[in-house]
């Protein structure tokens, strides 16, 4: 088991923890849809270090990410990030990550923990052709996330860098609480918010000077799956895997066929036919569909329910499914099977369920 | 993690309090500590006859579905409604106002399978 270097200071903070891929954890430190509504309302702060650095440089570090994502790395400018997708030659899903153009010739990829040796496995051996080097920084670097409205007015506080230029899916180095940080405007939450990354020794400073600011609440797991799933984000494990391609998921949008070259899973992502749809679904009352439940139309069933929860923020139930391609449209009435005991009716909605400032 | 003394507990992390032939039921503070926030409680039916070990109700949290067993045989005789109005009774206080149901028994002999709060403290433990 890989503990994070902030364990001791979770453990202080009372925290419960969960295995997560390998890694102990914080699930929550106390109620959850506290933690949820403080990202949602002042400012949330997460230890993500679990997360998989892993830095991919050289004159080849372009093509070679080319070549292994199925991304247009090459429109990524320098101080810029990109979501995109680890695609095996059957078009399967081996991971969603983030691109970080961190300098020139050099990229730092964050992949899921979960894919951390999938990945590292797989960019090393595409990058094998390319005049690059695929380093795994994940066991020396720490991740901390401070995310919510009052996150940039927090940062400002304890950095000169300017904010105002720093724009979504922006990175720059900079000195945060006089520590080296690379500093991100990204996030996994539907909020304006920043991603820290830092060498291990660092991070309990971080965490202190940031957990500090009484409009701060340190927030677990938990939230961060309620976060996500409010804003529409695909989750890998539920919503992504190798059996399902980008379209599946209703992100064809981020696999670029003009791109130039050929890339681990072209031609079958090209000749793939969608056989499913990922849809959002908006309950009544308070009974949430859960990952697994069966989705029906007309009491047939027709999908799959992969994420789901009572929405924090909403008030109602909501989920992500997949069902046949002809159900997928918005509006359409379906139901979910609870546990084969009852059933609760759910409409096909727009994604996402939350978007801020609405 | 709060045990009170005077309760009789299961090992499905239900606590028991026996008044003559009447079982009030609830869930213990370690159950809904590690539930997490509770959003949906399902009581039984007044008037339903339950057997020992029978699922009875659902209580589910933001990231689980828990089904409530009964702890013992009998009767409902009362649901605390209250809990599926406000679930998050169950967290604040699990050994009071997040009660669930009550029951009037139906075998008093069965009380003698319960653990005490030692032995329960003991079962959480191993946990």
């Amino acid at each position: 088991m890989s503990t994070s270097p902030l364990q001791d200071v979770h453990a202080e903070l009372g925290a419960n923890f969960t295995d997560f891929a390998g890694w102990q954890m914080p699930l929550r430190y106390g109620s959850e849809l506290a933690e949820h509504k403080a990202v949602r309302e002042s400012a949330g702060l997460f230890d993500l270090s679990h997360m998989a650095e892993i830095a991919v440089t050289g004159p080849g570090a372009l093509a070679a990410l080319n070549y292994a994502f199925v991304g247009n790395i090459g429109t990524v400018k320098p101080g810029r990030a990109r979501y995109t997708m680890l695609c095996d030659a059957n078009g399967g899903v081996l991971d969603d990550l983030v691109v970080y153009h961190t300098g020139e010739n050099e990229y730092l990829v964050v992949a899921n923990a979960a894919n951390h040796d999938v990945v590292l496995a797989e960019l090393t051996e595409r990058a094998g052709g390319f005049e690059a080097e695929v380093t795994d920084r994940t066991y020396e670097t720490a991740l901390i996330a401070l995310q919510g409205p009052e996150s940039t007015a927090i940062i400002a506080e304890h950095s000169d860098t300017e904010l105002d230029t720093l724009k979504y899916y922006a990175a720059r180095p900079a000195i945060v609480a006089g520590l080296e940080v690379l500093l991100a405007r990204t996030g996994y939450t539907g909020e304006d918010g920043f991603e820290l990354y830092l060498p291990n020794a660092q991070a309990p400073e971080l965490w202190r000077v940031l957990a500090a600011h009484e409009e701060v609440l340190p927030c677990g797991l938990a939230s961060r799956d309620t976060l996500r799933l409010e804003a529409g984000m695909p989750l890998y494990g539920n919503e992504l895997g190798t059996g399902t391609t980008p379209a599946d998921a209703g992100l064809g949008r981020v696999v670029r066929f003009d791109k130039e070259g050929d890339f681990v899973g072209r031609q079958a992502l090209a000749d793939a036919e969608q056989t499913r749809k990922l849809v959002a679904l908006r309950g009544t009352g308070r009974r949430a569909p859960r990952t697994g439940y069966p989705v029906l139309a007309n009491g047939a069933p027709i999908g799959e329910i992969t994420s789901g929860a009572l929405s924090p923020t909403l008030g109602y139930p909501i989920a992500l499914a997949y069902v046949e391609p002809g159900n997928a449209e918005e509006g359409t009435e379906l139901a979910v099977d609870i546990r084969g005991r009852s059933t609760e009716p759910v409409t096909v909605v727009a994604l996402p369920f939350y978007r801020r400032g609405e | 993690m709060t045990i009170p003394n005077e309760l009789r507990y299961s090992k499905e992390h239900e606590w028991i309090a026996v008044d003559g032939d009447v079982a009030t039921v609830g869930i213990t503070a370690f159950a809904a500590e590690a539930l997490g926030d509770v959003v949906f409680v399902q009581l039984p039916a007044v008037g339903e006859n339950v057997g020992k070990g029978d699922a009875i109700g659902e209580v589910e949290s933001t990231k689980s579905v828990s089904d409530v067993y009964s702890p013992l045989s009998g009767e409902i005789t009362e649901v605390n409604g209250a809990t599926e109005t406000n679930p998050e009774t169950v967290n604040e206080a699990p050994y009071e106002s997040g009660w669930l149901f009550k029951l009037r028994l139906s075998d008093t002999g069965e009380l003698d399978a319960l653990l005490d709060a030692g032995a329960y403290a003991e079962l959480i433990k191993e946990a």
